[in-house]
């Protein structure tokens, strides 16, 4: 089972310019800032926006084809999708809510809600089979409305940020638990989300949307080594500058020089992992080649790590311990020196 | 919530609902359900002795039951043009019976049955001392008349024409029952109506005779109207009967 | 605890008492030694019948024909929408009157519509219920309307979605989740058409002609009693009053926000 789609849509100002595949038993996350149109691709191979142009496959089924005049509607589509909060029907007991397409789809009201009470086991649910959804907690709601998602046994799942509705303590439990249930899934899956950690964690292979096109694909290790954009460096975490290689060194675009171990000609990225920037109060003699000074312009520290951004030639963020921030009285507005190693900079083609 | 709501609307829906169907009759439409049932359109001045009427004619014959609809004249004709069904059309003036025969609603032809008279109507014990029309000019009076649709109107100031008198009413009713009223509440000082009237609010109202050779003789016909119940021809008949005339008579109408 | 400027208090209580007094004076001037006996009089009796069937066959047939016509103001773009809207409000600012002029001129005996309605099936509206009740449907709808619309457009389309990806057809959708989200929006449209046919009267009037028994609704009989019998005219003002409150103290809940 596999999804082939090459979609052109528009909605609103957003220009969807996309090609994307994806093999049955694989998770792929479809990450970007916002506005990049990733719930938009969503709706599109949901059925709920139509294609300009292109076309939509899924286990060589054409379920869209506008050059051909080809549209399934999204109700006669195998797909289940889970919105970003959930949409549970207010005014349905959790069990209809699981029950719905069952009975959308022809199934007999007792049958329905027999496969959607197993459902509901399946979740650890069954107790709150006859209440409505209004009295469940965000993980309970987000593993409902899978379950009304999955119980139509869909060739498709499409996950609309399914943790973004999640209160930060709630989430890696929950995001532990849709990792498993995705894994059980064995059809096609793709999963929407802005949140790095969730993207790394569930993903079995990475799209990065920005602008309604693809900016980069791959593994999550792929992205980590070699980040394309500086969406992307973010996202991972890294430093990231775009430049010219120029043998033992490069020259960054935004200005500056770094000596690298090994830069290839031509059109590079240069990256740094923030922990690898190291900060003195004052100039010191050593091995590092790339030493520059600098003003603290930030300072956030974020589940015991402390990441400092310096202004500068070069502009660059570290990441240090609590104790280094208070023994070297790090704060904003602080002249500080930056150290990095020619051998901590990745040099890759652009 | 819903349920205190609802168990609160219950007994109230309840009891209007009892209301109307204790008071109200059962529908139907225009009188056409039963051969039995007539109903009457006629001019308010009529009122009075038509309801009297009707109590004994229902005491003759037990399976009759008349329906009235009391109003101006030229509104009941304008209800019967539009399609309003009745069976019996007692009008305060010819011109409005005229209209209905030449829409073709009419049964055979027809006939006068009872006249009537003006008469200025004031307050009980006559505190403005009006003693004839000239009296109305004064413009201290709230003077009450009807308005010139209805046939008292025509009448009045085809009266006060004859007698020279220009008034200047402060109010125009749309029938002339609504006249007798704002005297009866004291909204109004002085008005003209139709003897009648003045007689049906005795006590209340006092009257103000109007002078033979000023005064207007309002001619009421009565007809049977077209697809009418078979009763209908008994009231008609019963208004040219003897009884139907003395019971005219009491009431403050002339009879012919 | 604010202390309010003495200027409020004064005006506020003006404005109160331009309510409650003559409400007060309808009730001091009750005959209340005769009320029994006028209650039931047939006058009464078929005014507050017609009144009652005529106005819940209004705020069910506003309904019926209401809800499609929200939806499709609510969920279809189509050309002349805002047009549409306009037509539908246009008799909540409409004097009445007007309106039963216009009822008149297209569905009445030489109406547009209503010479066919008689020459093809001899229908005639005037002077019967069904014609009251095409009067207070006038009038009464665009309520059920407004509400309704304003409801749909609040309503999360996702939810519409959810249920197409499920595999709802389009009438089941509408059916199974449109509706019932709808639903106490339907429902509180639906006693606003109630209450406003319940009280109307120049559209009746007009329309459906003023005949005791057949089309004189209760406020066309308090109208008409206050031309010939204040007392009988007082009785029936206060049999709507009473109703009208009873409707609003049930029902308050739905004017006041929930917490």
């Amino acid at each position: 089972m596999s999804l082939e789609a090459q979609v052109v849509a528009r909605a609103g100002s957003l220009a969807l310019d996309v090609d994307v595949r994806a093999a049955a038993g694989q998770t792929v996350v479809l990450v970007g800032p916002n506005g990049a149109g990733k719930t938009t691709l969503l709706r599109v191979l949901a059925g709920l926006l139509p294609l300009a142009e292109g076309r939509v496959t899924l286990d060589d089924e054409v379920l869209e084809d506008p050059a051909a005049r080809r549209r399934l509607p999204p109700e006669r589509r195998s797909v289940g999708f889970v919105f970003q909060d959930y949409v549970l029907f207010p005014h349905l007991s959790v069990l209809d809510n699981v029950a719905f397409g069952l009975r959308a789809r022809g199934r007999a009201k007792d049958e329905a809600r027999k496969q959607a009470r197993q459902w509901l086991e399946r979740m650890g649910l069954a107790a709150y089979a006859a209440e409505r959804p209004r009295v469940l907690s965000g993980g309970q709601a987000q593993r409902v409305a899978l379950a009304r998602a999955l119980a139509t046994r869909p060739r498709m799942l499409l996950l609309d940020e399914p943790l973004a509705a999640l209160d930060a303590g709630a989430r890696a439990e929950v995001r532990r638990e849709l990792k498993s249930s995705l894994g059980r899934f064995d059809g096609v899956r793709l999963v929407v989300t802005h949140d790095p950690v969730e993207a790394m964690a569930l993903a079995d292979r990475v799209v990065v949307l920005e602008d309604g096109k693809v900016v980069q694909e791959g593994t999550p290790a792929d992205l980590s080594a070699r980040p394309r954009s500086s969406y992307i460096a973010e996202l991972v975490g890294l430093n990231l500058w775009r430049g010219q290689g120029l043998g033992d060194r490069v020259r960054l675009d935004s200005g500056g020089e770094m000596l690298v171990s090994h830069a290839p000609m031509g059109e590079i990225y240069a990256s740094v992992h923030p922990r690898a920037v190291a900060l003195y109060r004052s100039r010191v003699e050593g091995s590092p080649r790339n030493v520059w000074r600098g003003r603290i312009s930030g300072v956030e520290s974020d589940a015991g790590r402390v990441r400092v951004r310096v202004e500068g030639s070069i502009p660059v963020v570290a990441e240090v311990t609590p104790a280094a921030v208070a023994e070297l009285s790090l704060i904003e507005g602080q002249e500080i020196w930056v150290s990095i190693k020619a051998t901590e900079v990745s040099v890759y083609p652009a | 919530m819903k349920a205190g709501r609802i168990a609160a609307i219950a007994p109230i829906v309840g009891f209007v609902v009892a209301l109307s169907a204790c008071g109200g009759d059962e529908g139907g439409s225009g009188g056409q359900a039963e051969a039995s049932r007539v109903t009457v359109f006629a001019a308010s001045s009529l009122t009075q002795a038509f309801e009297a009427m009707a109590v004994e004619l229902e005491e003759d014959s037990p399976d009759t039951t008349i329906r009235f609809n009391f109003g101006s004249s030229s509104d009941l004709a304008t209800q019967l043009e539009q399609g309003a069904r009745g069976d019996v059309y007692a009008s305060a003036d010819e011109a409005n019976m005229t209209r209905i025969v030449d829409a073709d609603l009419v049964e055979g032809e027809p006939s006068v049955f009872v006249k009537n008279s003006l008469e200025i109507i004031v307050a009980a014990g006559n505190p403005e001392d009006i003693r004839s029309l000239e009296d109305l000019e004064n413009s201290d009076l709230v003077l009450s008349l009807c308005n010139e649709e209805c046939p008292a109107g025509k009448y009045a100031a085809e009266a006060l024409a004859k007698a020279g008198v220009s008034v200047k009413p402060d109010s125009l009713e749309t029938e002339v029952k609504a006249v007798v009223t704002r005297l009866q509440v004291g909204e109004a000082d002085a008005g003209i109506v139709y003897a009648s009237d003045v007689a049906s609010a005795v006590g209340e109202v006092e009257g103000v005779p109007i002078p033979d050779d000023v005064n207007v003789i309002a001619t009421y016909p009565i007809a049977e109207l077209t697809d009418a119940s078979s009763a209908a021809g008994e009231f008609v008949d019963f208004a040219l009967s003897e009884r139907g005339r003395a019971i005219l008579e009491e009431h403050g109408f002339i009879v012919p | 605890m604010t202390r309010p400027p003495r200027a409020l208090v004064i005006l506020a209580a003006l404005a109160a008492s331009f309510f409650a007094v003559p409400l007060a004076a309808l009730a001091l001037r009750a005959p209340w030694a005769s009320l029994p006996e006028v209650l039931t009089t047939e006058v009464v009796g078929s005014a507050l019948r017609i009144s009652l069937i005529s106005s819940l066959a209004a705020s069910a047939l506003s309904a019926v024909l209401g809800l499609p016509l929200a939806w499709v103001l609510a969920r279809v773009p189509f050309p002349g929408r805002s047009v549409l809207r306009a037509l539908v409000t246009l008799p909540l600012v409409l004097p009445p009157v007007v309106g039963g002029v216009a009822l008149l001129l297209a569905l009445g005996r030489l109406g547009l519509v209503g010479g066919a309605l008689e020459s093809l099936f001899g229908v005639t509206l005037f002077g019967t219920l069904p014609g009251v009740i095409v009067a207070e449907t006038f009038v009464a709808m665009p309520f059920l309307v407004l509400t309704v619309e304003g409801a749909l457009k609040g309503l999360d389309p996702r939810y519409e979605d959810a249920a197409a990806t499920l595999g709802a057809s389009r009438g089941l959708v509408f059916w199974r989740v449109t509706l019932p989200l709808a639903a106490p929006s339907v429902a509180a449209g639906a006693v606003l058409a109630w209450a406003r046919a319940l009280g109307e009267f120049g559209a009746t009037i007009t329309f459906a002609g003023n005949l005791p028994g057949e089309t004189q609704t209760m406020p066309i009989a308090v109208y008409t009693a206050l031309l010939r019998d204040v007392d009988a005219a007082i009785v029936l003002s206060l049999v709507l009053v009473a109703v009208s409150l009873l409707v609003l103290v049930t029902l308050r809940e739905r004017w006041t926000p929930q917490a």
